[in-house]
């Protein structure tokens, strides 16, 4: 039960408040790239989520069971965007073999969740955090990807509603999402010190 | 020859000048917010995460520049951004040693310098294409434009957070710091007024 209660706390603590996008400023170019629409936003939100949990796991293992206590530690960096850059690689072929028109209409920004800053991010502040436990480092991994889609998904919402806005000519486009992303992230410090 | 040689004098000096206004990696291209957003709550943090971006940046770009030739197109992007991890690991080693409170203020940003798109995007835009020297010179405008964004973004938050900018105060004492300034608030409704700002002169240029 003990376990369990851990395990909930630190799911709930990396999806709203200590969520990577609103928070800590990771993952903010998708962010404010794909986030024109609620389908497609969604769409990245599992791909990310799905590598993120991969890639979050995968590190962990290799930095507990390879890295750790060696000389090999200054390696860690390369090791991560290493196993980032193959995870990527599996979701892009297994979309375009499987959902071509969702392929299509991610173009670029599906490779480029290898510079998605969430992901490396993600795996560097579980070592940070030194997470010693294989399945809390799991649970992290998946409620982050959760975080980014639902903080993506919110913010397609906004702008779907956003294009109907009398918004100042020189404010369109990027800086008048940075400002409602200002905004959302207020509203999320609400959630602050209610763990940890 | 004169002709030639002010002819390339010239391309450098565009090439300098187009990182630091025209191609703008923040206000202009959108790149590298992540840590555009986390580290300007304070100049002097600003300033070094803008320094190693420099060195990074300068480094990656002359390796990229000099194998440019023995790349395949479909392993570019990892053979980019393997480059970009070893030079990094080399700038977060150097902080950690040099200046250890640096490097823990900035945490995993020094790392995350790996996945900023500004560095990538100089690799596969200038310095995959180019010779040596306009890739350094390309590098170093970019960088200079980077570090420059930062410290304007950092020079308005930190004075209105706590009022000081490297410890000396300089809005008069009976200022109430906005503390929201600090949080990620701050970041990102200053940045987005800046965006727009510099939308608004631009527009007024042309």
């Amino acid at each position: 039960m003990d376990t369990f209660n851990i395990l909930l706390m630190g799911f709930i603590s990396i999806v709203i408040v200590n969520n990577l996008v609103l928070t800590k400023f990771l993952g903010i170019c998708p962010y404010l790239g794909v986030s024109g629409r609620i389908d497609m936003a969604f769409g990245m939100g599992m791909a990310v989520t799905f590598v993120v949990t991969l890639s979050g796991t995968l590190t962990w293992l290799i930095d507990h069971l390879i890295l750790m206590g060696t000389p090999l530690e200054v390696t860690r960096y390369v090791c991560f965007i290493l196993v980032i850059a193959g995870a990527v690689q599996l979701v892009e072929m297994y979309v375009r073999k499987f959902f071509p028109a969702l392929y299509e209409s991610f173009g670029i920004f599906l490779p480029l969740i290898t510079t998605n800053c969430a992901i490396l991010g993600l795996c560097l502040f579980i070592n940070l955090w030194e997470i010693d436990n294989l399945l809390e480092a799991v649970v992290l991994s998946f409620g982050a990807g959760i975080g980014f889609t639902m903080a993506i998904c919110i913010m397609a919402g906004i702008r779907e509603n956003l294009n109907l806005a009398d918004v100042p000519q020189c404010l369109k486009g990027a800086p008048i999402t940075l400002i409602t992303a200002g905004i959302l992230t207020l509203a999320f410090m609400g959630f602050t010190g209610m763990i940890r | 020859m004169v002709n030639e040689s002010q002819a390339s004098g010239n391309i450098y000096k565009q090439t300098l000048l187009a990182g630091l206004w025209r191609e703008n990696p923040v206000f202009r291209l959108l790149l590298g917010m992540c840590p555009t957003l986390a580290v300007t709550a304070a100049v002097k943090p600003a300033l070094t995460m803008g320094l190693c971006v420099i060195f990074v940046l300068l480094c990656s770009n002359i390796v990229v520049s000099l194998m440019r030739n023995l790349l395949k197109p479909h392993l570019r992007i990892l053979m980019f951004t393997l480059t970009i991890a070893t030079f990094v690991t080399i700038a977060d080693l150097f902080l950690k040693a040099f200046v250890p409170e640096m490097s823990e203020t900035l945490g995993p940003y020094v790392p995350l310098i790996i996945v900023n798109c500004i560095i990538i995007c100089r690799a596969e835009a200038c310095a995959s294409k180019n010779g040596l020297a306009v890739s350094i010179i390309d590098a170093l405008g970019m960088g200079a434009g980077f570090t420059l964004t930062l410290c304007v973004l950092a020079s308005i938050r930190e004075p209105l957070s706590t009022g000081q900018i490297f410890e000396v105060q300089v809005l008069p004492d009976g200022f109430v710091p906005w503390a929201a300034m600090s949080m990620p608030v701050g970041a990102f409704i200053t940045l987005g007024l800046l965006l727009g700002l510099v939308n608004a002169v631009s527009k007024r240029k042309a």
